[in-house]
């Protein structure tokens, strides 16, 4: 187990390294000047305006200095807000974001699981085909189109919450019925199929013919192995709870993470973007890292294997 | 007497007993043995058979096609053209003269919608197509060749799929510019990993199945054996992951089209339509009700499609 941990962290070391190193090409690969010069600019300002960001250097000692900032837990700052820092906007972000994300997550999981299990014990029953209607729901419906619709319904029309905003708790239960609507359908859907996997396997006939009683057979036959894809999803899931929902931020104007990546897209200020894409993928390669370790915890296959 | 001398006076006994005249030919149960009943099927024709029995996949597909029949006809003959605009009949709801009303700058949405349809769906389509191109070239090389060059292979396509396909899309759109073709590119960079993997895979048992080496010894090159043994059998997965790969990519574009890196204006997609409707929600819900619901039931039409296929071309894989 060691010895894959130890393999499993190297690699996730590269992957960081070149993810950056990627993000920084492909950022200075963008044509165009990075600040909005019109033709009455006198050629000493631009030149300054380069100077400050180090622009009039050779890209590749661009580089340098830009990874070093990185260790030193420098993400640069924005080009188009002074003051605005990509970490800075990443602290405050945050807890909205992750709100969000966790809830969405952990209702969705809740709820999917049972619906899922449900399903899968009565097989062609009444919530098997809830199921099969909610996963194609799920996958048909655009999140935007969801949360637009239930802002409509119950913020406009019924006025039972607030429209947008983060100020009050009141404000969190759309977007986070909004968020768990997509995770719902996910793990019911997941469920249901691993849990259907799993009856047709010889040990679960083997613990019937042992005489154990369905209950039994249930829960400790089939849970253990049906939630075990559950664990693999949960990484890219993590990642998205840190990496905030660009589409229900900006619907519901909440101040998280994903709100400051479209605006730094919409103002193109490159710095923010390329910092706050580095932060995002770091995050993500870090949860796939943790499901990986995780995963090799519960499933020694997979250690094996790889 | 011993046994076997006995044995022979019973046969003896018999032949004289049963002689030839006692039997007659029956000649119209033996011209028929070899007759087939029905029609041999081939792959692809039981395939079809299973596939029309599916009510609600041949639903789907009749309503695909009437909506592909739409976007290529409604923009041709329509009275007003997608970008055509009438600032004295803005924001109008539903009526004959404008089914699906106007938008804000009076252009009308009907036509806007069909127009959208086409560059949503060409989209869909050139994404799976070149996902599913990419993907089986390059998990086919992997996966036949095997070794160093497997191994390379598959750390880049880690790698690629390290970094979340939603910030790939980002980049690559803004190095760019926003148009059809860099959004094509962009959903599509990430999108032939995974077909890729699925090839590699099929390559990797189909390789060593007895058929490919009783290819291999009558003296079949690499090339025979990927075109005509490991392309056939692998052909099923990746259809049904390329039908599943269009309705993705018609998400991802009007994703892009959300967070402000959709189509340039005055071009109209689903997804920039839709997005336009949502910034109109609150007064004129019609405005992303339509693009909504046509983006719905082109989504809900593919995937049950897919299932369909699915079910289809492998049987083994019903759930």
């Amino acid at each position: 187990m060691l010895r894959y941990t130890v393999k499993r962290f190297l690699s996730m070391l590269l992957t960081l390294f070149l993810a950056t190193t990627a993000t920084f090409f492909l950022m200075h690969a963008i044509p165009g000047e990075p600040f909005e010069i019109s033709r009455e600019t006198p050629e000493s300002v631009k030149e300054a305006m380069y100077a400050k960001y180090g622009l009039d250097k050779p890209l590749f000692e661009q580089y340098l200095i830009y990874m070093k900032n990185l260790l030193h837990g420098d993400f640069g700052s924005s080009m188009k807000f002074k003051g605005q820092t990509v970490v800075g906007e990443v602290v405050k972000g945050m807890p909205p974001s992750a709100i969000i994300g966790f809830f969405g997550v952990l209702i969705g999981c809740l709820i999917g699981s049972v619906l899922g299990v449900l399903a899968a014990l009565k097989n062609k029953g009444a919530v098997d085909y809830i199921v099969i209607v909610l996963a194609i729901i799920g996958v048909s419906v655009p999140s935007f189109v969801f949360a637009s619709l239930i802002q409509r319904v119950f913020a406009v029309d019924l006025r039972w919450f607030p429209v947008q905003g983060w100020k009050t708790l009141a404000c969190w239960v759309l977007p986070i019925a909004a968020a768990s609507f997509n995770n719902i359908a996910h793990y019911a859907r997941m469920l249901r199929t691993s849990m259907l996997d799993t009856m047709g396997q010889d040990y679960i006939a083997t613990a019937k013919s042992k005489g154990l009683s369905q209950s039994e057979v249930v829960v400790h036959h089939m849970f253990r192995n049906s939630f075990l894809p559950l664990v693999t999803s949960l990484g890219p899931m993590c990642a998205g709870v840190l990496t905030g929902n660009f589409v229900l931020e900006k619907i519901f104007n909440i101040p998280g993470i994903g709100q400051a990546m479209i605006l730094a897209i919409q103002n193109l200020d490159y710095t923010m973007i390329m910092g706050l894409n580095i932060i995002f993928s770091s995050i993500a390669i870090i949860c796939y890292f943790i499901t990986d370790i995780v995963y090799g915890l519960v499933d020694p296959r997979i250690r094996i294997t790889k | 007497m011993t046994e076997t001398n006995m044995n022979e006076a019973v046969l003896a006994e018999q032949e004289v007993l049963l002689t030839d005249d006692l039997f007659t030919k029956d000649d119209t149960a033996y011209a028929d043995a070899d007759k087939m009943t029905r029609p041999s099927l081939t792959y692809w024709s039981d395939a079809w058979r299973r596939f029309k029995e599916n009510k609600l996949a041949m639903v789907s597909s009749v309503i695909l096609l009437i909506i592909i029949a739409m976007a290529i006809v409604q923009p041709m003959v329509s009275r007003y053209e997608y970008d055509e605009q009438d600032l004295f009949a803005t924001n109008q709801g539903p009526s004959m003269e404008h089914l699906f009303g106007t938008d804000q700058l009076g252009r009308d949405i009907f036509t806007r919608c069909w127009s959208g349809a086409r560059v949503s769906l060409l989209i869909g389509v050139v994404v799976a197509v070149l996902n599913g191109t990419v993907g089986i070239l390059y998990g086919g090389i992997a996966g036949y060749f095997g070794g160093v060059a497997d191994n390379l292979m598959m750390r880049l396509c880690e790698l690629i799929g390290a970094i979340p396909s939603m910030l790939w899309m980002i980049l690559l759109v803004l190095i760019m510019k926003p148009g059809v073709l860099p959004i094509i590119v962009a959903i599509g960079a990430t999108g032939w990993i995974g077909m890729a993997r699925l090839f590699r895979g099929q390559v990797l048992t189909l390789r060593e199945t007895e058929f490919v080496m009783a290819s291999r010894t009558m003296g079949a090159g690499s090339i025979w054996i990927i075109v005509k043994h490991l392309l056939p059998n692998a052909m099923s997965p990746i259809i049904i992951s390329m039908a599943n790969a269009i309705p993705g990519a018609i998400f991802s574009e009007s994703f892009l089209s959300y967070i402000g890196l959709g189509l340039p204006l005055p071009l109209a997609s689903w997804g920039t339509l839709a997005s336009d409707g949502a910034n109109q929600l609150l007064i004129f819900p019609y405005q992303l009700l339509f693009p909504a619901l046509l983006i719905c039931i082109t989504m809900l039409c593919f995937n049950l499609m897919g299932d369909g296929l699915r079910d289809a071309l492998d049987p083994r894989m019903r759930k």
